[in-house]
This record gives C-alpha cells, structure tokens and sequence, in this order.
C-alpha cells in the first residue's frame, strides 16, 4: 500500500493545507465573518483583508473560510451516509445474489440514469428546502446508488476466492467474512469511489445552496455565498472569484487524490 | 426492428413507473393542499369542500390515472400559488430549456469529436500528464462558477450581452439566441473536457487493435484507417456518453439558468421548490425526467445502429 505517485501525492499535499486551514477555520478567522463593517465597503484585496471585502464591509477571507468548514462538513456527512448505506447494501446483494439483488440492482440503474440533481431537488422539496440536515439525507440518498453499485460488483467478484471459501469452511459467519475477509480487499475501488462521491457531493451542495434552497442563513456554505456574489459581480468581482476559487481547489485536490488512487489501484492489480 | 420494439416498451414502463413515483412521492408526503391553502383555521367543512374540488378524496391510483391522462392532454393541475393552470405557467418556458439544452449539445457534439481525435493523434508524450491535470481542473469548475465567470467576461468585461434582460422569443429571436448562447457555453465547457478526453482514450484503445495493424500492413493510410475502421468503433461509447451528456445538461441548465437570469424550467422548478408548490414541481421532474428517459433510449437505438453486436444484449 505504499505506491505513491504524482497525482497522489500533489492532491495529498493540497488537501492537507486546506483542510489545515478549514480546521482552523473552525475555530479562529482574521475577522468575524458575520460582523459588517470591519472594513470599508467593497474594499479591494489588500494585506488587511486578502480577499477584499464585500458590501457591507465583511472581511471574505474569513466568509470563505467559515463556509468552506460547512460545505466540507455537509460533503463529509453526505459521503459517509452514502457510502455506509451503499457498502451494506452492495455487501450484501453481491455476496448472496438473489431475486433481492436483481430487483435492486435495477432499481440503482434506473435511478443511476437520472442526474443526481434532479433526484436531490425531487428528495428535498418533499423534504422540505433550507434546512442543512435534510439536504444531507438528500444528497445521501442519492448516491447511495453508485456506492451500491460499485461495492457489489467488488463483493461478487470476491464470493468464490480461495481464502473466502476456506473461510466460509472453517465456519466463519457470513458477517465475519463479509466484514473481516472481503471487506478490507474491496477498498481498492471503494477509496476512489469515494472521492469521487465527495466531490459530487461538494458540487451538488454548492448547486443547490446556489439556488437557495440547500443551506441557508445563518449558515454560510460556499455556495450560497456565490450567489450573494453574483448580485455584486460587477463591484466586487474579488467575493465570486475568491469563493468559487475555493470550491474549485477543494474539488480539485480531491480529485487529485481520487485520479492517484485509481492510478494505484491499477499498478497493484 | 424487435430490438427497437423492445426498447419502446422499456422505455414505456420506465415513464410510467417514473411518472407514477414523481405522482406518488408528491401526493402522499406533500400533505394536505387544502389545509395549507386555507389554514389551520379553516373550518371542516370548507377544507372538505376545497378537498373535493381539487380532487382529493379520490383514491391515489384514480387521480394518478386522471393526472397521467390530463398530462398528455395538457391539463396539469392548477398551480397553488399563481392559481393558473400550471400547463399555462410551464408551456413558454419548455422552449427556452429545450432551445437551452439542443444548443449546448450540439456545441459539445460539433467540438469534443473533433478535438478528440486530434488528441488521440497527438497523445501520449509528455503532454498526456498535463492533460489529465487540466481535465480535472476542468471538471472541478461548477458550472455556476464558471456561468459566473462568463457573465463577468462578456457581460461585464467585454459587453456583448446584458445581463439580466432575456429577451423572449416573442420579441427578438436573434437576441435571446445570442442570450442563450453563453448559458449554452457553460454548460457545454465541462463536457467538452470530459468527450475530449474520453473519445482520446478509446480511440488510442482501438488503434492498437490487430485490426488496424492489419489494415495498416495491407497498405492503408494512417488517416484512412482511422475514418474508415477506428472512428466506427470509438465513437460508440461515446454516442452512450453523450445521451448521459444530455440529462446531465437538462441538470445543469435548472443552475445555469439561475445563473444567467433565463426564465425556464429550471428557475420554475426551483422556485416552485421554494414556494412549495406541488403541482408545478411535479409537472416539471415528470416532464424533464421523460426528456432524461427518452434521449437514453435514443442514445441504445443509435448505438445499435452503430454496433449490431449490442442487439444481442452482449457488450462489444
């Protein structure tokens, strides 16, 4: 497992300075991010404020910090939902197939056909829309198909190996094989995967605060704050670029490591 | 011919089954309509006969079959917060998306092939990892990021539209073309990244097939080889790729239309969202999800076309 390479290590390296800063973000930024007027408004970047400042005289910098934490943290929720639920239920319809596993197999098809932003906004206007907690349970929703998807094509490919059956002989249950044996082997193409739902989940959370309808005030999330910035495009073109620069670093360094990953997994196999 | 028969009726099913879910979804978790449009304080009897007169104290599958019916006939309801009806609010506003969503797939059809196999020609060396790290960075734009980037170029830099006045079809067709061409632009940047790289990659596959060192030593040139025998058989992932391409652009005009200030269905959609208004929702996912369904199978038809071997139902 110790097969660095480029794309690996880059996206590593990118991904710990911003999560170091997001992190920090948590706790201490250079201005309070909702305080107005701590400097003048539509205040260019400068040393005091790096990223300018925006109508009201809020510092940017430290807005895009503060926000950059609650997209991670939704992204991170959503993956975690996603991928847990997915991981069980390929798990299970992989390792002991079945009427169960076709029926829900072609379900994920015929929901992995449709944009996942379509189904998101479907799960959240039932839902009920500007609340950060449904739009969790939204995004998660929706991709635990692909993690199903994935997971079950690694699970059945791993039924019928050598040590699994030997295993299922000396009269391991089958939780403890699914858990213990096969589990562990699967990683190789659950990491990639999720990253690659991490980034959906980024975007896709950005996209719909952006509409108005995922976060809302008083949470900040990236994209939510695009919006906001939209409306000053044309006096403060610093509040879009620094915000959507952010989303485009974090979204990239992910993929970085996801495209490492990959690569990897390919040289091991 | 049975092939496409069997399609249809897949295709068939899958609205019905979508279209039942969108209706089924809506109907059973949305509440009662009635209560939320008079109140809590409404009395009894007039929440019984807003109910009846909505139509719901009808059993669920009856007023699914009256609502699948009233769709293709274009009745859909009527709208809870315009109170007109919704296929009125929804009609003008189907030929924005549409016109929206054609025009950026034939921007990314007429450019990704193109510079795809000009890729693949020039591929591998030591441009192929620079490649991959510009593909990624591509693909880590938003397109509501990048939307507002081309709004601020050519809106604000360099003027050639006006953000914020759409014209209309009505009024000036040349101008909201115009409009719609930069909303097209941003959706069709990221695919563009994406068909490029993909079509690359499958063609430097294909070329190092027996088949083409056969056509090759037989005395072909390079150029016609890859015309002739490898573009017919790359291009078919592709043709797949580009059907997703299509839902994923009927995903992204409902952003890029926020973005750029277009009224269709997208902006409807979210702020029917917002406002809570279910019979507009409805109508717009069942329709968009229909546009979804169809083009996938188009996508399995043209394929088929393509690769007779897929009429088997093996893979190629």
């Amino acid at each position: 497992m110790r097969h660095w390479n480029g794309y690996l290590r880059a996206g590593t390296i990118l991904l710990a300075i911003l999560t170091a800063a997001i992190v920090v973000g948590c706790f201490w930024t250079p201005y309070d991010p909702t305080a107005m007027s701590v400097g003048p408004a539509f205040d260019p970047p400068s040393l005091q404020h790096l990223l300018g400042t925006d109508r009201f005289g809020r510092d940017i910098f430290s807005r895009v910090l503060k926000g950059a934490g609650t997209t991670f943290a939704i992204a991170g929720a959503t993956v975690a939902v996603g991928a847990v639920c997915g991981t069980a239920i390929g798990a299970l319809t992989g390792y002991f197939g079945g009427v169960v596993d076709g029926v829900l197999m072609r379900l994920g098809d015929v929901l992995t056909a449709f944009p996942s932003i379509l189904l998101a906004l479907v799960i959240i206007s039932i839902l009920g829309p500007g609340n950060k907690y449904n739009v969790v349970i939204a995004l998660g929703l929706v991709f635990i198909p692909s993690f199903a998807r994935v997971t079950r094509t690694a699970f059945a490919s791993l039924r019928d190996v050598n040590y699994v059956k030997s295993a299922q002989l000396m009269g391991a249950s089958s939780l403890r094989i699914l858990c213990v044996h096969i589990l562990p082997n699967t990683l190789q193409v659950l990491l990639p995967a999720v990253t690659i739902g991490f980034n959906n989940a980024v975007l896709a959370e950005a996209s719909m605060s952006f509409l108005g309808i995922g976060v809302t005030p008083p949470d900040a999330s990236l994209g939510y704050m695009l919006s906001e910035a939209q409306s000053m495009l044309s006096a403060a073109p610093w509040y879009a670029l620094g915000t959507g620069a952010a989303i485009v670093l974090l979204v990239f360094s992910v993929g970085l490591v996801g495209e490492g990953l990959q690569r990897r997994g390919g040289e091991v196999a | 011919m049975r092939y496409a028969a069997k399609r249809a009726i897949t295709l068939l099913i899958t609205m019905v089954a979508v279209s039942f879910l969108a209706f089924a979804a809506f109907d059973i978790i949305s509440g009662d309509p009635a209560t939320a449009m008079l109140g809590t304080e409404a009395t009894p009897e007039r929440v019984e006969a807003l109910r009846a007169e909505l139509g719901l104290d009808r059993p669920l599958l009856v007023r699914y079959g009256q609502w699948l019916a009233g769709f293709f006939t274009g009745d859909l309801g009527t709208s809870y917060s315009y109170g007109q009806p919704v296929w009125d609010l929804i009609a003008p506003k189907v030929g924005v998306t549409l016109v929206l969503s054609l025009m950026s797939f034939v921007l990314i059809a007429a450019v990704s092939v193109p510079l795809g196999i000009w890729a693949a020609r020039w591929g591998g060396g030591p441009l192929s990892g620079a490649r991959t790290v510009l593909g990624q960075l591509c693909m880590a734009v938003p397109p509501f990021f990048l939307g507002i980037l081309l709004t601020y170029l050519f809106s604000l830099v360099l003027r050639w539209f006006v953000h914020g006045s759409f014209p209309g079809f009505g009024t000036d067709p040349v101008g909201t073309l115009r409009y719609l061409f930069f909303a097209a632009l941003t959706l069709a940047i990221p695919r563009i990244a994406m068909t490029v790289r993909m079509l690359g990659s499958t063609i430097r596959s294909e070329l190092g097939r027996e088949y083409v060192r056969t056509a090759i030593s037989r005395g072909n040139d390079r150029s016609g080889v890859l015309r002739h025998h490898v573009l017919k058989n790359a291009l078919v992932p592709v043709v797949t790729f580009l059907a997703q391409t299509m839902a994923e652009i009927v995903a992204g005009s409902i952003v890029v239309e926020q973005v750029f200030a277009i009224p269709g269905l997208g902006r409807m959609l979210v702020a029917s969202i917002a406002d809570r208004d279910y019979p507009v929702v409805q109508a717009i996912v069942v329709i968009l999800a229909f546009w979804v369904v169809l083009s996938g199978t188009l996508a399995d038809l043209i394929n088929t076309r393509i690769d007779p071997r897929l009429r088997l139902g093996g893979g190629a």
